[in-house]
């Protein structure tokens, strides 16, 4: 092997190590849907626990169940993508918020799993299996056990709520790079112009 | 001791006697039986146990035309999950619990059909009204008694349990499913 060789094989591995620019558009969509999906189950999960039992209360404990499985389900490609495509490396900025960026990205993932796996087990616990749409019937995680589905429902609340502060550090995140710093970070995240799908 | 008093005491004492007597009637193991109300809502099927039900089941294999079957269940002991649901469905609209503590089972007629199998007609009275009801059950020999199992569905319109606005969400009918473990005596 000469070294014109090895240059080109240096070159190529640059080519596949370095990270892309943009977030394809299959990330950026999956980032919006599970975004937007997130807000409307917490507001519901919020507003339905606070009305006195009616027809409209079950049927929103049955949408917030609904769109817990579909956070689930996308959360779970979504993982997959990012395994298999090399997301954008974060803007230049100072180490700590290097770290915190990754640590509440880190955080953002395991409460996308945690919270609708923790809402399923509570109703499991509870005596309510869940089907899906009201057409897909679910394997019960737990069995019915009203001790559990006491501690089950603690930690589906207590994750709501650190779930509420990490968005909330997340999207002011992502403000005060687009408003403060004025740098790309939001941006990509909107850009729907990817060259890659 | 005025003649009122002493009288009061003794209808007391044979009312205490009566009940007492009723309950030793009792012979069903309620520890080993289970009386479970399947209700769905919006596609949902949820298990519902009656906690607290008691009666006599007298069954002789040699003799089935001499069958019977009694139940009473407390209807303020359904369990559907969480308490505040539970608290909800002995109000008014639903079992009425205060007003109609116990709905209950009585057989007219057994009869038997293949091996083990029966049909247990009687009258079903949940809520203060009465229906005749016929029970396709199974027995079976248990250590220290006889297993009776089966199920059936009810309408909760037909004895006016819950209000019709529920009708979107949850379903009329509700499946009733038992296993009922009486001794031989």
């Amino acid at each position: 092997m000469n070294e014109q060789h090895i240059g080109i094989a240096v070159r190529q591995r640059i080519a596949i190590t370095r990270a892309p620019e943009h977030y394809t558009r299959t990330a950026v969509a999956l980032h919006w849907t599970i975004a937007g999906l997130v807000i409307c189950g917490f507001t519901l999960g919020w507003v339905m626990t606070e009305l006195a039992i009616s027809p409209l209360k079950l049927r929103m404990y049955n949408w917030h169940k609904w769109i817990g499985i579909t956070v689930l389900s996308l959360a779970a490609v979504r993982g997959i993508w990012r395994l298999t495509h090399t997301a954008p490396a974060l803007l230049p900025m100072p180490g700590w918020q290097r770290i915190s960026a990754h640590g509440l990205h880190g955080l953002l993932y395991v409460i996308m799993f945690l919270q609708p796996l923790s809402g399923w087990a509570y109703s499991n616990a509870v005596g309510y299996p869940i089907v899906y749409l009201g057409l897909v019937p679910l394997p019960n995680l737990v069995s019915k056990d009203k001790a559990l589905a006491h501690t089950l429902l603690e930690v589906h609340e207590t994750v709501a709520w650190i779930l509420a502060v990490a968005v909330a550090l997340h999207a002011l995140a992502a403000l005060k790079h687009h408003f403060m710093d004025r740098d790309g970070t939001l941006k990509r995240m909107l850009s729907w112009r990817s060259s890659r799908t | 001791m005025t003649r009122t008093t002493r009288l009061c005491t003794m209808a007391l004492l044979v009312a205490a006697f009566a009940l007492t007597a009723l309950a030793a009637d009792n012979n069903i193991d309620a520890a080993k039986s289970t009386l479970i109300a399947t209700f769905k809502q919006e596609g949902v099927p949820v298990d519902a146990p009656f906690k607290t039900f008691s009666g006599r089941i007298v069954y002789d294999p040699a003799n089935v035309a001499a069958a019977s079957a009694a139940l009473d269940v407390d209807t303020a002991s359904l369990d559907i999950g969480d308490d505040a649901y539970s608290a909800e469905v002995r109000k008014k609209a639903w079992f009425d619990s205060a007003a109609f503590p116990k709905a209950t089972f009585r057989s007219t007629a057994i009869k038997a059909g293949a091996a083990g199998h029966f049909d247990a007609t009687g009258t079903l009275t949940v809520k203060g009204k009465a229906l005749t009801v016929t029970v396709p059950l199974t027995t079976q020999n248990v250590a220290g008694g006889t297993a009776f199992d089966g199920s059936f569905a009810i309408s909760r319109k037909a004895f006016g349990i819950g209000d019709p606005t529920w009708n979107d969400v949850l379903d009329d009918s509700v499946k009733v499913r038992f296993h009922l473990v009486s001794s031989n005596h």
